[in-house]
């Protein structure tokens, strides 16, 4: 059975195959979604698991699917980071599939408006599936037509989802947000062309090897920056998140924020260190990195000003985004896997932290009916480990050690100290504090219990909607503890560039 | 895993695991929560008494974990730490005795004796620390595990309180972190070791070093409550009695001056510091802050706050024996100091708490002849305050002999004026107290009066402090002896060969 | 080459248009078109590169499988497109299209 060896580059493919089937089926077994979802990402999470066993134990591989070889095949690879955001998206997907199970049936079971809560969760779960197939592709895939068409299935995947609460602003912030995504596709698309036409490739690892560098791969990376840079929501391209984010379902508000948004950033940063780091100047490096530096500020100051919890959690997603534009211009102090590290760090603490503040704040609607900062005091007394998870989620945001996210800030400052580029440590310092801010303003609202307070008995309950965001929180803030086992998948499987380029990056 | 690794680690989850146990129990399981609480003090202590035998023995203890290249986390039970962490144990196992009786009845006493527990695993954890990594991450841990109990009572005012703390700790240790990552840029990874890093660097990058060591001081001075850096202290008052004590005593302030000792002895190291010449900055930050401390104190009414100002003056001695890092005795009587100022200032604040818990007195012009009513509590009180001023046989006076003697012996007539202008604020503000509560006439009753029993107030209140205070004159009188701190804060100074 | 030259300048013409109604103007269905528009100015210069003047080797087939996908993609993102500007439509107070509006108590029912 040459199939079921261990080396075989085939099974990369199971993290795409397996939710696309079930998603499939999700709509023709429309009873049993939940076990079939259940059983995806359970699968999914596991094949992830076998991937970075595979990557160690053989290092990176390729793979064309049936046979068809590039440039009209499907060719997917396996490398470092590649594994590593699977793994974020497996555990993550897992978390967020038994959350969202909690969340429907609470709100199936609730008196009033069930037919729609049950519409919702029959078309969630297919959608979701989707969407985790999507991901998996953009991950996995080698070749830059495919990684469009993985973009797109994200794009459409993850507007419908947050249309599904039917709110009408809901819907608003959805469509909104489906014209952002189509825009900035159809500009990844042009860049295609413009690539494709002045090279004539598609295929990452040949583009990579590419000495050409005139001003049709500029203006081909110009345009899918920019278009990648609309989908990740940096400022000032930022104006379709927070509402979307902030007024999907719980769960979907977790996707978006957790995965989404790190699909396209993960390709952004890919091109631009991988296969294109020859053409990328200092200034541009220096570009993406203010932007960065806005993004931190004014997403933590917004934050700081809403008045509705998930608009604030939406918000600081905002301003978290920007720490991984800052590692753009600090990334010449530093080797490639290096450069990975931050942004594998950064990510996976960002994407456990936030779908457990989603969660948790998706808990808290669903029990008070609200989310006004204003009017949740004494919180804890009724829910006290959605409280806990919030909590240690804010502690991941505002960078304390030992979460991943100190990890990432750690090599932050480091180069930016080493580098004497000092203006970084402030900006970094800065939306730090402001994140301690935003983070306790809330916070120190949901633990006090004033004199004479009554807490609100709760009549449901459901484990599922606590303890997954929990773990989550947990995951965020113990990342830092693994932090060598990470760093050593990362330099198992990544291609070291200063082989390719003598001289390192320019 | 061998013992000591191992010992090492069930220090710290002696108190983790009652912590995270405690919060899940109800409400009403008064019982069992005291039960586990009191157990896993006396086995930390237990535990950290067997560290000490062991580092006294010459054993190492030491666990590394390495996260990224150039960062790890280091535990490491040195002489210096075991000073530190025999000191927590004690003061947490009589505080929380005293916080058993003093929450009697209050309301949400699981999460506060949960956060209590995590408090003190986490204050064991920075006198554990044998890097400034890991030192950094129970910082930063402690400013969370305390935040929870300054608001406790949830009234706006400790919700302000709170807040204010918040932005000073984590200014600072916005501040220190910097520090660190720069300090690790510049010198490469530093374990806390007797001599610091190689004097190579210091001629390098002296202007450099010298910037990091001033960042470093305000990033830690936050904690030790350094002018002009202290606003948070006063304000957070509002928390409850046994967190003021666990605060000002054991846990914060504590472990900000400990981090100045840690800086000034293990990372930096003597030689260098002199080379830098930077110390005496750091002596003139502690001689302001003890004077001021002493200054604000004695416009105080509010006898919480009154200690807190005094609280701010008397840490500062341990920094200015640091400044005079050169000096064998300044360094004795700066070490020794961490533990006197924490026996003494435990006691007042317990009996500040059995006042207002008892009495309902909160402020210094309601204690006329407070004394008759509760003589054994003002004892202790008494003792207390004598200490601070640092009258013999108190363990004060030690601490301000050494001092004396050090600055003495560096040729600083000055700094021994300042002492004696310090005792004498120190007698202006405790004296008209001790005056008022044993010969003033009491004119009204008192403010509410909350308990009426066998004794002067409830058993758990009062034996912490009398316990106390019976150290206090114990280990000043018998502090040539064989055991006691002072013995071990010699056996410190030899290990770092001064 | 002019040939290529010409069908690209159009394509990037039309991309052009496309984007400035999408920005410009606020209408749902215009925005749609306008993304439609855009889509279509792409494929324009995608298949402009598969050009080959006769007798100067074979036409390239990439290109236009990308085209094909791409079309695919197009129409499915715009019928899902359609139905939520419908949904807005339905739901929103502005009521762009001016038709009649929607009562509250149908809007549950909708959802």
């Amino acid at each position: 059975m040459i199939f079921l060896n261990v080396d075989n580059p085939s099974w990369m493919i199971t993290p795409i195959i397996v939710p696309l089937t079930a998603g499939l089926l999700c709509f023709l077994f429309q009873r049993k979604t939940f076990a079939i979802a259940l059983s995806a990402v359970l699968v999914n999470l596991l094949a992830a698991c076998f991937l970075i066993g595979q990557l160690l134990t053989c290092g990176p591989m390729r793979y064309s699917m049936g046979g068809w070889q590039a440039p009209l095949g499907i060719t997917l690879r396996t490398d470092g980071p590649a594994v590593l955001m699977l793994l974020m998206t497996g555990v993550t997907g897992f978390a967020i599939t038994l959350y969202a199970r909690g969340y429907f049936s609470f709100r199936i079971d609730d008196p009033g408006g069930t037919d729609r809560h049950q519409q919702q969760q029959r078309y969630f779960w297919p959608l979701w599936l989707l969407l985790l197939a999507g991901l998996n592709g953009l991950f996995l895939s080698n070749d830059i037509f495919n990684l469009y068409i993985t973009l797109e299935i994200i794009g459409i995947s993850a507007a419908s989802l947050a249309a599904l609460s039917g709110k009408p602003a809901a819907r608003l912030a959805s469509f909104r947000y489906l014209l952002s995504s189509l825009l900035g596709s159809l500009t990844f698309l042009l860049g295609i062309v413009f690539l494709y036409k002045s090279c004539g490739l598609l295929d990452l690892d040949l583009l990579r090897n590419l000495t050409e560098n005139g001003p049709g791969v500029r203006a081909a990376l110009a345009l899918m920056s920019v278009g990648l840079l609309l989908k990740t929501a940096l400022v000032p391209m930022h104006f379709w998140l927070p509402p979307a984010h902030a007024n999907a379902l719980a769960p979907v508000s977790a996707i978006l924020s957790a995965l989404v948004i790190k699909g396209s950033f993960y390709l952004l940063f890919r091109l631009w260190f991988e296969v294109f780091a020859s053409s990328i100047t200092t200034e541009a490096l220096n570009v993406m990195g203010g932007l960065g530096a806005g993004a931190i500020l004014w997403g933590a100051i917004q934050a700081m000003r809403q008045h509705r919890l998930k608009l604030m959690v939406a918000y600081s997603t905002v301003s978290q985004l920007g720490y991984l534009f800052v590692a753009f211009p600090l990334s010449r102090a530093a080797d490639n896997a290096q450069v990975w590290s931050i942004v594998i760090f950064m990510a996976m603490a960002h994407a456990c932290a936030k779908s457990a503040m989603f969660m948790s704040a998706g808990t808290i609607f669903l029990h008070f009916g609200h989310d006004r900062i204003q009017d949740l005091t004494g919180v804890r007394a009724s829910l006290p480990i959605t409280v806990l998870a919030y909590g240690i989620a804010g502690v991941t945001l505002m960078g304390l050690p030992p979460s991943g996210a100190f990890i990432a800030k750690w090599l932050l400052l480091s180069w930016a100290l080493a580098s004497c580029q000092w203006w970084w440590v402030l900006v970094i310092i800065a939306g730090s504090a402001m994140a301690m801010i935003y983070v306790f303003r809330v916070i120190s609202r949901f633990i006090v219990i004033p004199e004479g307070f009554s807490s609100q008995k709760l009549e449901f309950h459901s484990r599922l909607l606590e303890w997954p965001a929990l773990a989550l929180a947990l995951i965020s803030l113990l990342l830092g503890l693994v932090a060598p086992w990470l760093l050593h998948i990362l330099a198992k499987g990544s291609i070291d560039l200063t082989q390719i380029l003598p001289g390192g990056l320019p | 895993m061998n013992w000591e690794q191992l010992l090492l680690v069930s220090i710290l989850l002696s108190s983790l695991i009652p912590g995270i146990i405690i919060f899940g129990l109800p409400e009403e399981r008064h019982r069992l929560r005291t039960i586990l609480n009191l157990c896993g003090a006396v086995v930390k202590i237990s535990l950290i008494v067997i560290m000490d035998i062991g580092i006294y023995l010459g054993h190492t203890f030491e666990i590394r974990m390495p996260l990224i290249p150039g960062v790890e986390l280091l535990l490491n039970g040195d002489p210096l730490s075991a000073l530190f962490a025999t000191l927590s144990s004690v003061l947490w196992l009589l505080t929380t005795i005293y916080a058993v009786g003093y929450l009697e009845d209050s309301p949400n006493r699981s999460h506060f004796f949960g956060y209590f527990s995590l408090c003190v695993t986490v204050t064991i954890g920075i006198a554990l620390a044998g890097n400034l990594v890991t030192f950094l991450l129970f910082y930063e841990m402690l400013t969370l595990t305390t935040y929870p109990l300054v608001i406790h009572r949830g009234t706006d005012k400790s919700l302000r309180a709170g807040r204010n703390y918040l932005i000073y700790a984590f200014s600072g240790g916005a501040v220190f972190l910097i520090a660190v990552i720069w300090l690790q840029n510049v010198v490469g990874p530093v374990d806390f070791s007797a001599t610091g890093f190689s004097p190579g660097f210091t001629d390098s990058h002296g202007t450099v070093l010298a910037l990091i060591f001033v960042l470093l001081i305000l990033g830690i001075g936050v904690k030790a409550a350094l002018v002009p850096l202290h606003g948070w202290l006063p304000q957070a008052m509002v928390a409850p009695a046994p967190v003021s004590a666990l605060l000002h005593a054991v846990a914060v302030v504590k472990a900000g001056a400990f981090g100045i000792v840690r800086i000034v002895l293990d990372v930096y190291g003597a030689q260098n510091l002199l080379l830098l010449g930077v110390l005496p900055l750091l002596g003139g930050i502690a001689t302001i802050t003890i004077l001021y401390g002493s200054l604000r104190a004695l416009q105080q009414d509010n006898l919480k706050r009154l200690l807190a100002f005094s609280t701010i003056s008397q840490v500062s001695y341990i920094a200015l024996g640091m400044s005079l890092v050169d000096q064998p005795l300044a360094v004795i009587g700066g070490l020794v100091h961490l533990v006197h100022q924490g026996l003494m200032k435990i006691t007042l604040f317990f009996c500040a708490g059995n006042l207002a818990e008892t009495l309902g007195i909160h402020h210094i012009s309601k204690m006329n002849g407070v004394a008759r009513r509760m003589p054994l509590t003002m004892a202790a009180f008494t003792i207390g305050a004598l200490g601070m001023i640092g009258i013999p046989p108190t363990v004060g006076f030690v601490s301000k002999w050494y001092l004396g003697l050090g600055s003495l012996a560096a040729g600083n007539w000055w700094l021994l004026g300042i002492l004696a202008i310090s005792s004498l604020l120190n007698g202006c503000y405790f004296l008209p107290i001790l005056i008022r509560a044993w010969f003033g006439k009491q004119q009204e009753s008192w403010p509410e009066e909350l308990y009426v029993g066998r004794f002067e107030t409830r058993l758990m209140l009062l034996l912490p402090p009398l316990i106390t205070a019976f150290t206090v004159m114990a280990a000043g009188a018998v502090a040539n002896a064989q055991i006691s701190p002072l013995a071990w804060v010699r056996f410190i100074v030899r290990e770092y060969g001064l | 080459m002019i040939t290529t030259l010409l069908y690209s300048m159009t394509g990037l013409i039309l991309f052009g248009m496309g984007l400035f109604t999408l920005i410009v103007h606020s209408h749902p269905l215009r925005k749609i078109l306008a993304v439609n528009v855009m889509s279509t100015g792409v494929f324009l210069i995608l298949i402009a590169t598969a050009y080959t003047p006769l007798g100067q080797g074979e036409v390239d087939p990439v290109p236009h499988a990308m085209v094909l996908t791409g079309i695919v993609v197009s129409v499915s993102v715009t019928a899902l497109a359609l139905i939520l500007a419908c949904r807005v439509q339905e739901t929103s107070n502005l009521d762009l299209l001016k038709k009649k509006t929607v009562p509250e108590t149908a809007k549950e029912s909708t959802t």
